[in-house]
């Protein structure tokens, strides 16, 4: 993919973004659709209730997937992943809050 | 221990540690960062998640949010968050103006992006719908504050690092310095998605 | 005019108390003499320049732990003043609002200005020089993290005397920490120097998982680390993936506190609830935090003193691994009480349990290392020994405690603070004072006296479980924490005068370390092997203290214990050939980390006291700071060939 050595005079090159403007101009192109997608399915009412929800988060979750490759060239990492498997226990973390507080708070109803 | 500055040796053939390099460390140190971000982002989500129904009277997030201006915002960031990977596609061509341009046009869209924002934020507490009002509205200005002070402090960053460029043109210092705030900045955008999702359509639903 | 000044300084001071005077005139005269003592030997230069700005890991590691040593004797202060106070019933020592500040400042105290610190100061000293690295992979930032540590204690303890403490609990639950029932300044002194030393943590964190990950000696595969490295690296990660939690956490109460949000308050659809929630999520893993590091120490030092190498490195490695991950799933245990429904119980109660099991291996692991082992008595083998059988007990009552409708009886008595003290104490203080008696002769070149030291390992053992035994069993007499004082009817007199005397023995123990320290600074009895207990891992390798850059050429690594088996191979006269000495890239002082964190220190304090002309200049300051450092691009400097021979040689090594 990134064949865009150039000049590059360092050698040490195992995180830097390279990427390509083809990268980089499908990646925009793909997050545009991701967001014009739920814009026009939830706002003319296209999809409702659960249907809708799913339709947000997929697109939602697919356009972090896409940002993360096309911009943050998260593929280019070489071997072993650190960052990768970083992002994925952040990742994981951030759902256990989320779904965890979701879970208690949702079964608690002393305050409400 | 002396200290003796003035060992600055040129060209230092190998690196003497041998084992490590200094930008890398520090492009990794960043990417962990982003990391404690995510979560310090999760948190407030999950906060927002949690608390969103309680209203207490005051007004709910269908009848406040207007989504023309949100739609402006998202458009906005996400062309930022290109133009800024514009940037470092010309800086790893060792283009300079090039560089510096995109990087001025990004500061400008980001600049736009906080103005609308902080435009909406007033039209609301005009209307009312304070961070004291209730316990939905103090979720709702903590989480999108809380970005856009992110991108706000992003643009003094970004502003900081043109000026260092101007001065001293693409070095390995200035790279790994473009190279880092381009990943903050990405970041900004991909968690502007979910504000975007689950704040504004997920409200206005 | 003279009035409004004194009304507004009976206001700004602590007043009223005669022991808060007291500390007054000590504050100012201890302020006072270090002034003139540094003004005197003129020692501004030096501190500034070889303390203050250092940006060397082994010196920071230093300052921690003189800080945390400093907020142990004023934890420990508190925790005496408590059980004074409940020595008997209906004593009159403290008042109840005096208790309240006294209970709340000893728990945030020896959790985060105590044993945060003194992990960090361990790390610092222990981990670069286990991995055969030059320093961290951020100096600076490591630096800064210290500062941000510092600031944040100071503004914390400042509340002592200005202001008033915080009064809400160690963890300053809602409602009660919010301004309708707590309207002073005391939580907002709470909420800013908890957030400003956790910044300084989160960045720690980040620091050394970098550091592990990123420096190692050549040769040092993950799976031949040290088991501290590997300890270290678990708590680390642990701490990059729970600390921001606490971040929000504060942040929020601060937020409600000052812009009137309604995160966690009783109105305006506020829930309290979410704080609990959200502060444990972070809270759990912290103890995890804590431990974590304590058993790489006990890892090493079974290992060392018993002359083998460590049973089952890879069961340890996983084992701690599985445990900072776990960690993450078990916070509502916390707060069975609070009426979640069964699953969400059931869910968290096994979740506990499971956490017991890797515990369990490692306790076996150390176990079966020792077996059949040369084991030698020093000091760090001893509060190595007297942990295990405290760690167990207070593990097993962690699982009692995790029974969800058995913990309804249990939740919030003295059975609970027994458990949690048997593991902080037990586990953590005594894994630390391991470490730090292991690691001294390293960090400052001489040895702390042998006799003292047993003297102090038995006080602190016995005074322990004199505290803590009773306090199981006030637990199920009815006994709950927080109370300020009890009636002659309830019968708890005898136990609780017995936790007292038990307290007072450990209060002795710290005396006779304070002693033991000085008294061994006065013999000076030198390491000059820079080996002093036959070890196994690589800071064994080189002089004590270390050198600046530590290693004069990078070692190469083939084994978990390099050094141990380096020996053997001297021993039989084939040492590994080193490389040529080079030059050595090291990294310049800074003093943007003392800048930066006093503008935090300021700021915090401008906010406590809504003094925005205060606040808002210092988080300019801030900004600033970190601009200027940023514009800054002649960081590094080399250390030259001839000076590095001169050092070794000073330290009687030929390179």
């Amino acid at each position: 993919m990134a064949q865009h050595q150039a000049h590059s005079h360092d050698s040490h090159d195992e995180h830097e973004s390279h990427g390509s403007l083809k990268e980089y101009i499908v990646g925009f192109v793909l997050s545009l659709i991701l967001t014009a997608i739920p814009l026009i399915f939830v706002l003319n009412d296209i999809v409702e209730g659960t249907a809708a929800n799913v339709v947000l988060l997929v697109t939602a979750v697919l356009q972090f997937v896409v940002q993360l490759f096309f911009f943050m060239h998260l593929k280019e990492e070489k071997k072993p992943r650190w960052n990768f498997m970083a992002l994925i226990l952040g990742i994981a973390v951030v759902i256990i809050i989320v779904l965890g507080s979701i879970w208690i708070m949702g079964n608690n109803e002393v305050v409400k | 221990m002396s200290h003796n500055a003035n060992h600055a040796v040129q060209g230092h053939g190998h690196d003497h540690g041998g084992h490590h390099d200094l930008d890398a460390l520090r492009q990794m140190g960043f990417w962990l960062f982003l990391i404690t971000d995510c979560i310090l982002f999760g948190t407030l989500f999950a906060t927002y998640i949690v608390l969103h129904n309680n209203t207490a009277g005051g007004p709910t997030a269908s009848e406040l949010f207007e989504m023309p201006g949100v739609i402006a915002e998202t458009f906005i960031l996400l062309t930022s968050s290109f133009t800024s990977g514009l940037a470092v596609l010309c800086m790893n061509r060792g283009n300079k103006k090039g560089l510096i341009g995109w990087l001025i046009v990004t500061v400008l869209l980001g600049a736009s992006f906080v103005t609308l924002e902080v435009t909406e934020f007033l039209k609301m507490i005009d209307e009312g719908a304070k961070i004291s009002t209730s316990a939905f509205l103090s979720g709702f200005y903590t989480l999108v504050g809380t970005h856009g002070l992110h991108v706000s402090v992003g643009l003094v960053w970004m502003t900081a690092l043109i000026i260092q460029l101007s001065k001293r043109g693409i070095t390995k210092t200035t790279r790994r310095k473009i190279n880092i705030i381009s990943l903050y900045w990405h970041f900004l955008d991909a968690v502007w998605i979910f504000v975007f999702t689950i704040v504004y359509m997920m409200g206005v639903m | 005019m003279w009035e409004d000044i004194k009304d507004w300084a009976s206001d700004f001071f602590v007043t009223g108390d005669p022991l808060i005077y007291g500390a007054d005139v000590g504050i100012v005269l201890a302020s006072l003499s270090i002034l003139f003592v540094l003004t005197y030997f003129k020692k501004w230069k030096w501190l500034w320049s070889e303390w203050i700005t250092t940006v060397d890991h082994k010196k920071i590691g230093i300052m921690y732990i003189i800080a945390a040593l400093l907020m142990l004797f004023r934890g420990g202060m508190d925790a005496l003043l408590m059980r004074t106070q409940l020595v008997m019933p209906d004593m009159e020592f403290l008042k109840p609002e005096h208790y309240n500040e006294i209970f709340t400042t000893h728990g945030v105290i020896m959790i985060l200005f105590m044993a945060m610190p003194l992990m960090f100061g361990l790390f610092n000293i222990a981990v670069p020089l286990q991995i055969g690295a030059r320093d961290v992979a951020f100096p600076v930032l490591n630096s800064l993290s210290f500062w941000l540590f510092f600031m944040g204690a100071m503004l914390f303890n400042l509340s002592f005397v200005i202001g008033g403490s915080p009064n809400a609990g160690w963890l300053a639950y809602p409602p009660l920490s919010e301004t309708m029932f707590n309207p002073g300044v005391g939580q907002d002194f709470y909420i800013w120097g908890i957030q400003i030393s956790g910044i300084g943590s989160l960045m720690t964190g980040i620091n050394f998982i970098v550091t592990i990950l990123k420096m190692r000696a050549p040769g040092m595969k993950l799976m031949k680390m040290p088991m501290f490295t590997w300890s270290v690296f678990a708590s680390s990660l642990t701490i990059m993936l729970a600390f921001p939690i606490l971040t929000v956490t504060l942040a929020l109460l601060f937020i409600d506190r000052f812009l009137g949000a309604h995160f966690f308050t009783l109105d305006a659809g506020g829930n309290p609830m979410m704080y609990i929630n959200l502060i444990w999520m972070w809270g759990h893993p912290e103890v995890y935090i804590v431990i974590l590091p304590a058993f790489g120490i006990f890892s090493d030092i079974v290992s060392t003193f018993s002359k083998k190498k460590v049973f089952g490195y890879k069961s340890m490695v996983f084992a701690l691994m599985i445990i900072s991950v776990v960690s993450f799933v078990t916070w509502a245990h916390h707060f069975f009480t609070m009426g979640s429904g069964a699953s969400v119980n059931a869910f968290f109660a096994i979740s506990t349990m499971v956490i017991a099991i890797p515990t369990g291996v490692k306790v076996f692991n150390w176990l079966f290392t020792m077996y059949k082992g040369k084991i030698s008595f020093k000091s760090p083998m001893l509060w190595t020994m007297g942990f295990i059988p405290c760690f167990v007990v207070g593990g097993l009552t962690g699982v009692m405690l995790s029974v969800a409708p058995a913990d309804f009886q249990f939740h919030n008595s003295y059975f609970l603070i027994a458990h949690f003290h048997q593991v902080l104490i037990g586990g953590v203080a005594f894994g630390y004072f391991a470490g730090l008696y292991y690691w001294w002769p390293k960090m400052f070149g001489f040895k702390l006296d042998e006799k003292l030291g047993k003297w102090a390992f038995w006080l602190w053992n016995i005074g322990f479980y004199v505290c803590f035994m009773p306090q199981y069993v006030l637990g199920l007499m009815g006994m709950t924490r927080r109370y300020s004082t009890y009636s002659w009817d309830t019968g708890w007199f005898g136990l609780n005068l017995v936790s007292t005397i038990g307290a007072f023995i450990m209060g002795a123990g710290f005396l006779v370390q304070v002693w033991q320290i000085v008294y061994s600074i006065k013999k000076m009895d030198k390491d000059t092997t820079g080996d002093p207990w036959d070890a196994r891992t690589l800071e064994w390798s080189i002089p004590s203290p270390a050198p600046m850059y530590n290693f004069a050429t990078d070692p190469r690594v083939s084994d978990v214990d390099e050094w141990w088996e380096e020996k053997q191979r001297i021993a039989a006269g084939k040492p590994t050939p080193k490389p040529a000495l080079e030059p050595i890239h090291m990294p310049k002082n800074s003093a943007m980390p003392i800048f930066k964190a006093t503008f935090w220190f300021l700021a915090g304090f401008g906010f406590v006291f809504d003094w925005m002309w205060l606040a808002l200049p210092a988080m300019a300051g801030v900004g600033i700071t970190m601009l200027v450092y940023s514009f800054n691009y002649d960081t590094e400097y080399y250390i030259p060939v001839d000076e590095i021979r001169k050092t070794e040689a000073a330290a009687g090594r030929a390179v």
